[in-house]
């Protein structure tokens, strides 16, 4: 029994890091038509402010440096996101392949200066105290407090964006522009602004979730492709653009993953979850949830 | 680029004027384009330190050869071993160099891209004419220029420890096989009462074959293997592993896992509130700086087996650690010293001296005088195996420390035998098959 509630934390734990990178992808993908393939290096940019954070404060400062780095991340790695809209995914508008390539591209020079920058071999934050140890609910059942604090951090973050998109102004113009972009550009909605600013947005959660990856896994200038695939599956999963259908498609992933993996084998479960993936959108090519808007 | 004045009238003629333009601007814009494809890591050719010259021996130097990934995930390792050749090449020069000659590095980038290493290996061999190479760091990359060294007849020299299993004719391995790393590291864990063995490896050759001669060896040993598991490369979710290694009545973790995978591993075991104290680890893929890049604080206590630690007490480390530090730090970033930094130490002046010996560069010659050859190296004394030219090398057990340099806790007496085919042990006989094949 502790063993199945240890799968089902680590299944949320594994869901809710994917929920928080997949959503800005979840919109370029809706909003703009964009498979922005430089979307993991905003992890590595998220995860390289926390270390540079640290050095910055100084060792002593470990507990306040991950706190500030939080918003650095954030703000770093959503303006590069608007500095890469404005200058190549703008002027690529409507040729997707084209932006696939051109994303691509970017991702590479990205990792390529991160490496030359930072160096190639991997660089590493310590754990601010209050973060160390866990909750042992019962002997096989324990709940480290860095993943409790990244789920927490998570249902936060998709908190205040699901008000961002329902109760403001700018939100709603967001959510305008994604229905339909020719009826809303009519409107008066400066829809080249609502496209920079969610891009950013996007680009600044994947920032976020880089800077808590950085406690529980490598920083290095390849830290993005693990996550990007993944990432993928779950906004194919959802329902392209769905914000809801992104949530429930990373929390199914992280549980299927870790569930299979607890009966079978790491390398055998991320096939099969591959292959359920496939199934299902044989089912419901549209994802889980599907644009209802007219297109 | 192209002043060629027939060149000009052939262009001239056929393209008037008007393309002439256009083609300079294009080819002055060239040189600008393939600086920067290099700046971002690309995997065209790195310029030669001096064009022109040509033949292995000609003139005052012998060229030779360096292929390691200086770009892409491998880089992290490979930059380091690459430093060791040139330092070891610039002992030798400083001391006058080898048959009176000069060694001159021709150092090839392979990018982490197994097909880019055999491709740069053919360009050493037939453009650069080196007389030798030292490179590789994977068995990928090892595999994948086996069949251009062998067809070519040049010789390669190969730094890391590795799965056994292999002994070509045109390679000299200075790093362990496997009877010289896992093997005698699963003695030591049986001697101190372990038993239950927990095999964790990333999804590739060197963990399943290394876990297949574990298998063998615990079977006929007496102990026992709870669990084997494979995650795949670059893997960073470990907290269901870790599950399992909770609910397991394993009393060590046999790891074998690569890269990225050992800074999640280490770091959620820590998080899961295991210590090295409640459980030991033993691994064999880091070393020194993979230690420093996962963290002292998290590394501190757990195991691991190599042929070579920093803090090795012997006259020629003390004299071998400050070197490489200095020598590292001219480029930028001092690096600590490694088993497999050591090991391209000795790759290098292991050929040296038996190119002295043959007195001369030809690759038969060279090979018949590597045989019985012994150097004094940083880890104690080594030598050449007559015939499947593996080196001896003692085997050392280590602690990490918390700032990520490395204890020995125990060491054979003396340097041990290599058997890449483990034809010396009575559980071998399955892999002692595969040498005839």
């Amino acid at each position: 029994m502790d063993i199945w509630l240890q799968q089902l934390f680590n299944g949320l734990s594994l869901g809710s890091i994917l929920l928080l990178v997949a959503i800005g992808l979840a919109f370029s993908f809706g909003l703009m038509n964009v498979i922005n393939m430089a979307h993991g290096e905003m992890i590595m940019i998220g995860a390289y402010c926390a270390y540079l954070t640290e050095n910055l404060v100084g060792s002593g400062g470990a507990d306040i440096a991950f706190l500030l780095a939080l918003p650095l991340a954030f703000a770093v790695a959503g303006a590069v996101g608007m500095a890469l809209e404005v200058t190549l995914i703008r002027r690529l508008y409507g040729r997707p392949l084209d932006t696939l390539l051109a994303t691509w591209g970017v991702s590479l020079v990205l990792q390529q200066l991160a490496r030359s920058i930072f160096g190639a071999p991997n660089v590493q934050v310590t754990t601010p105290s209050w973060l160390q140890g866990g909750i042992a609910v019962t002997g096989a059942f324990t709940m480290p407090y860095i993943r409790l604090f990244i789920i927490g951090m998570v249902l936060v973050a998709i908190l205040l964006v699901w008000l961002y998109l329902t109760r403001t102004a700018a939100g709603r113009r967001t959510r305008a522009t994604m229905q339909n972009r020719e009826i809303a550009a009519a409107l008066g909605v400066r829809t080249p602004r609502v496209d920079m600013l969610t891009f950013g947005l996007g680009s600044g959660l994947a920032g976020l979730a880089g800077c808590a990856l950085a406690l529980i896994g490598p920083i290095g200038p390849s830290l993005g492709t693990y996550y990007i695939v993944d990432s993928f599956l779950v906004v194919i999963l959802g329902g392209i653009g769905q914000v809801v259908g992104t949530a429930i498609a990373a929390l199914a992933i992280g549980g299927a993953n870790a569930l299979l993996e607890f009966q079978l084998s790491a390398s055998v479960a991320k096939v099969l979850v591959f292959a359920l993936v496939i199934a299902f959108l044989q089912w419901r090519p549209a994802g889980i949830i599907a644009r209802r808007a007219a297109r | 680029m192209n002043n060629d004045p027939r060149t000009n009238y052939w262009l001239r003629k056929r393209l008037g004027r008007r393309a002439i333009v256009k083609a300079g601007a294009a080819l002055a814009v060239t040189p600008a384009l393939a600086s920067l494809a290099a700046a971002c890591g690309g995997d065209d050719d790195e310029p030669s330190a001096t064009p022109g010259s040509s033949g292995s021996s000609s003139g005052d130097t012998i060229k030779v050869g360096i292929l390691h990934s200086l770009s892409g995930t491998m880089a992290v390792s490979e930059v380091a071993v690459r430093d060791a050749d040139l330092m070891a090449i610039e002992e030798i020069n400083a001391a006058g160099g080898v048959l009176g000659k000069k060694l001159e590095p021709k150092v090839e980038d392979g990018a982490s891209d197994w097909p880019t290493f055999a491709e740069k290996a053919k360009k050493l061999i037939q453009s650069d004419k080196v007389a030798v190479t030292f490179g590789c760091w994977t068995s990928a990359s090892r595999k994948a220029v086996l069949p251009v060294f062998e067809s070519n007849k040049a010789l390669l020299y190969y730094p890391v420890q590795y799965e056994g299993l292999e002994s070509s004719p045109y390679i000299f391995y200075t790093g362990a096989t496997t009877n010289q790393q896992i093997v005698p590291s699963v003695e030591y864990l049986l001697q101190e009462g372990k038993k239950n063995f927990f095999l964790v490896g990333s999804d590739y050759v060197f963990p399943r074959t290394a876990n297949k001669i574990i298998k063998a060896q615990l079977g006929a040993s007496g102990g026992n293997v709870i669990a084997e598991e494979y995650t795949p490369l670059g893997h960073t979710e470990y907290a269901t592993l870790i599950a399992k290694i909770k609910s397991s009545n394993a009393d060590v973790i046999y790891n074998t896992l690569n890269g990225d995978s050992n800074v999640a591993f280490f770091k959620q075991l820590r998080d899961a509130g295991i210590k090295a104290s409640d459980l030991t680890t033993m691994s064999v893929s880091i070393a020194e700086e993979e230690a420093a890049a996962i963290g002292g604080d998290v590394m501190e206590g757990h195991l691991v087996a190599w042929n070579y630690f920093q803090t090795v007490k012997t006259p020629e480390n003390e004299k071998f650690v400050p070197a490489y530090h200095a020598f590292t730090e001219k480029s930028g970033k001092k690096r600590p010293t490694s088993d497999p930094v050591e090991a391209a130490y000795i790759s290098v002046h292991l050929w040296a001296m038996a190119v002295e010996k043959a007195g001369t560069t030809d690759v038969e010659k060279v090979k018949e005088a590597m045989a019985n050859l012994q150097f004094a190296a940083p880890e104690g004394m080594v030598k050449v195996h007559p015939t499947n030219h593996h080196i001896s090398k003692t085997v050392r057990i280590g602690r990490i420390r918390s700032d990520a340099l490395i204890d020995e806790i125990w060491a054979t007496p003396g340097p041990v035998e290599p058997d890449p085919y483990l034809e010396t042990y009575p559980w071998g006989a399955e892999f002692a098959k595969e040498k005839k094949a």
